[in-house]
C-alpha cells in the first residue's frame, strides 16, 4: 500500500519516487490472498457450532387441547424449551385484557397475544437468563420465575422484575377446534 | 533480578546436553540460584500451592476423560458410574471436584496477598494482568466442568450463565443459540463444554508460565513492599529457601484438601446435583459454586438484564486497571495505616457479598446486595484512586534487610527486657 500511494503521489506530484517493484505487488497479492483464505477458514470453524440439520428438523410439537380444563397449564417441550398452554379462566382474560398499557414496562395488548382469548400460548422460558417460571403463582397470578423474582400476568406479560421482555410467543396454528400445531 | 544463570554442568553429558539446549541452565536460573527477598512470608507460597492445584486437576481431569461420557443420555449415568464401579474412581472424582475449590482458594488468598502488599504496581502491571487472565480462563473451566455431570444443578447453572449472552443488544439471542448450538442447552452444548473444558486448563497452563516469566524479570514482591536493593544482602536463593517454605506449605495445604475430599467431600456440592438435569423443571433455587457467589450476587442486585450483566463483568475487568486506579507509591499495606483498613472492609464486603448471592433474591437480601455491590465498586474507583492522594504512609525502611533486621532487633529487645 505505502509503495502504491508513494507512486500515486509522485505521479501527481510530477517528481520522481521509487518504482514499485515486484516485491511490492507480491507482498499486496500475498496479503489479499492471506485476509480472504483467512475468512473462509474462519466461518466453517465458526458455523460449526450454530444449530446442525437435526436440530432444526425438530421443529413442530402436536398439541391436544381437549384435556386441559379450565384453568390449567400444560407444559409440552418445543425445541427443547417448555411451551405453556394455559386455559384461562374468564377472570384471568378480564384481568389480561384490563390491564392498561402504561402499566406495563414491554407494552403489548392482550389480543396481540393470543388467537383464542381461553388458549394463551408462550415460551416458558424466563426472558431474564433462562429459567422456567412457575405458574399461578406472583402477584398478578400469572407465573413468578424462582431464579431472580421476575413476575408475569396471566397475558405472560413482563410486570416486576429484571426481565426485559414478556414471555415469547411461538408461531403456532388451530388445526382444529382442539388442537394445535406449534412451529 | 533474573541475573545470568550461573549453572555449571558437572559431566559430560550434561555439558554436550546443555551446549544444546540450555534447559538445565533455565531451570537453575529460575529455581536454584533464582534469589528470592529474605523477608516473604506463608502468604507467598501460595502461588506455588495454586500451580500445583492446576497439576493436580489436569491429572485427575484426564483420568476422569477415560470413563465419562459427554452425551445427554449417559453423562449423569457414566458419573455415577465412575463413583461406584471404576477402581478409585470415587477418589479421583472427590479429588477433582473439591480440588477445583481448593483452586480457588488458593487462587483467592494469592490474589488477597497481592492487594495487600500492592503486588500489582510498577513495575508488575503486566504479571498483575497475566493473573487476572488466568482467573477468567479459571472461572470459564469451572464452569463448564460443573455441567459435565448434567445433574440440575448442572443444567440450570449452564443455562442462567449462557443466557448471560443473550443480553447483548440486537445480537444478543443468535449468539445465544450459537453457544448452545440449539434453542436450549442441549447434546451439543454438552459436547462442546466437554471439549473446551478439556482444552482450557492447557491455556490456563500457557499463562501460567507467562506470569512466572514476568515474575522473573520483575522480581518478587515482598511485605515491605521496598524493592531489592542488594541482591547479597536483601535475598536469599530459591532453594533451598523458597523450595522448602513452598513445599511445607503445600503439605499444609494438602491436609486441608485430604480432610475435604475424604471427610466431607460432599459438603461444598449442591445436592440438587444428584439429580438428573430435566429442562422442564427448574430447581427452587439455583446456587452456583461458592467460588463464583460474590459475583452472582452482584448479577442479581442491578434490577436491569443488561445492566446486571455489565456490572458483573466489569466487577473483574476492573482488576485489569487496578495498577493504574491505584495512585499511592507505597506498596504495601503495612505502611499505608486507612489502605490497611480499607482493605479489610473489601474484604468483609467480598464475604458479605457472597453470603447474599447463596441467598434467595428476595427483600432485605436484595437491599444489602446493592449497597455492597455499590460499596465495591466505590472502594475500587473512588477510595483507592483517592487514598493514594490523601493517605500519609509511615515511612518505608531503607531496605529489606533493614526491617528484617529491624524487627529481629525489637525481638531482642523485648528478649533482654524480661
Amino acid at each position: 500500500m505505502a509503495a502504491n500511494s508513494v507512486t500515486a503521489h509522485s505521479v501527481a506530484t510530477g517528481a520522481t519516487g521509487p518504482e514499485p517493484t515486484r516485491r511490492d505487488f507480491l507482498y499486496i497479492a500475498t496479503g489479499a490472498a492471506a485476509v480472504v483464505a483467512t475468512g473462509a477458514t474462519i466461518w466453517p470453524l465458526i458455523s460449526q457450532m450454530s444449530p446442525d440439520a437435526s436440530t432444526l428438523a425438530l421443529a413442530s410439537t402436536e398439541v391436544d387441547l381437549s384435556g386441559i380444563a379450565e384453568g390449567q397449564i400444560l407444559t409440552v417441550k418445543w425445541r427443547g424449551n417448555p411451551v405453556f398452554v394455559r386455559h384461562r379462566t374468564p377472570k384471568e382474560i378480564k384481568e389480561a385484557e384490563d390491564t392498561p398499557l402504561s402499566q406495563l414496562p414491554d407494552p403489548a395488548t392482550d389480543q396481540s397475544r393470543v388467537k383464542k382469548p381461553e388458549w394463551l400460548v408462550v415460551i416458558g422460558v424466563c426472558t431474564h437468563l433462562g429459567c422456567v417460571p412457575l405458574g399461578h403463582q406472583g402477584p398478578y397470578d400469572g407465573w413468578f420465575c424462582p431464579c431472580h423474582g421476575s413476575v408475569y400476568d396471566t397475558s405472560g406479560r413482563i410486570r416486576q422484575g429484571p426481565a426485559p421482555r414478556n414471555l415469547d410467543l411461538p408461531s403456532y396454528k388451530f388445526t382444529s377446534d382442539t388442537k394445535i400445531l406449534i412451529g | 533480578m533474573t541475573g545470568h544463570s550461573t549453572y555449571v554442568p558437572k559431566s559430560a553429558l550434561a555439558r554436550w546436553f546443555e551446549s544444546r539446549l540450555p534447559i538445565m541452565g533455565l531451570v537453575h536460573s529460575s529455581f536454584i540460584a533464582y534469589p528470592t527477598p529474605k523477608n516473604l512470608n506463608y502468604w507467598w507460597t501460595f502461588g506455588g500451592i495454586a500451580s500445583f492445584m492446576l497439576a493436580a486437576q489436569i491429572v485427575t481431569g484426564v483420568v476422569l476423560a477415560m470413563h465419562y461420557t459427554p452425551e445427554v443420555t449417559m453423562a449423569f449415568d457414566s458419573v455415577e458410574k465412575i463413583m461406584r464401579d471404576v477402581n478409585f474412581g470415587w477418589l479421583m472424582r472427590y479429588a477433582h471436584a473439591n480440588g477445583a475449590s481448593m483452586f480457588f482458594v488458593a487462587v483467592y488468598i494469592h490474589i488477597f496477598r497481592s492487594l495487600y502488599y500492592g503486588s500489582y504496581k510498577a513495575p508488575r502491571e503486566v504479571l498483575w494482568i497475566l493473573g487476572v487472565i488466568i482467573f477468567l480462563l479459571m472461572m470459564a473451566t469451572a464452569f463448564m466442568g460443573y455441567v459435565l455431570p448434567w445433574g440440575q444443578m448442572s443444567f440450570w447453572g449452564a443455562k442462567v450463565i449462557t443466557s448471560l449472552f443473550s443480553a447483548i443488544p440486537f445480537v444478543g439471542d443468535a449468539i445465544t443459540i450459537w453457544l448452545w448450538g440449539g434453542y436450549s442447552v442441549d447434546n451439543p452444548t454438552l459436547n462442546r463444554f466437554y471439549s473446551l473444558h478439556y482444552l482450557l486448563p492447557f491455556m490456563i497452563a500457557g499463562v501460567v508460565v507467562l506470569h512466572v516469566w514476568a515474575l522473573h524479570v520483575s522480581g518478587q514482591n515482598n511485605p515491605t513492599g521496598v524493592e531489592v536493593k542488594s541482591v547479597p544482602k536483601d535475598t536469599v536463593p530459591f532453594t533451598p529457601y523458597a523450595t522448602v517454605k513452598d513445599a511445607f506449605g503445600m503439605v499444609c495445604f494438602f491436609i486441608l484438601f485430604a480432610w475435604f475430599v475424604f471427610y466431607v467431600p460432599g459438603i461444598l456440592g449442591d445436592a440438587d446435583n444428584y439429580i438428573r438435569a430435566n429442562p422442564l423443571v427448574t430447581p427452587a433455587h439455583i446456587v452456583p459454586e461458592w467460588y463464583f457467589l460474590p459475583f452472582y450476587a452482584i448479577l442479581r442486585a442491578i434490577p436491569s438484564k443488561l445492566g446486571g450483566v455489565i456490572a458483573m463483568f466489569s466487577s473483574i475487568a476492573i482488576f485489569l486497571f487496578l495498577p493504574w486506579l491505584d495512585t499511592s507509591r507505597v506498596r504495601s499495606a503495612r505502611y499505608r495505616p486507612v489502605f490497611k483498613i480499607f482493605f479489610w472492609v473489601f474484604v468483609a464486603t467480598g464475604i458479605g457479598l457472597g453470603y447474599l448471592g447463596s441467598q434467595p433474591p428476595e427483600g432485605g437480601f436484595v437491599i444489602a446486595a446493592r449497597i455492597l455491590t455499590a460499596y465495591y465498586f466505590l472502594h475500587l474507583l473512588v477510595i483507592i484512586p483517592l487514598l493514594g492522594l490523601f493517605e500519609r504512609p509511615r515511612p518505608l525502611p531503607a531496605s529489606i534487610a533493614d526491617s528484617v533486621l529491624a524487627s529481629r532487633a525489637s525481638v531482642g529487645a523485648r528478649v533482654a527486657a524480661e
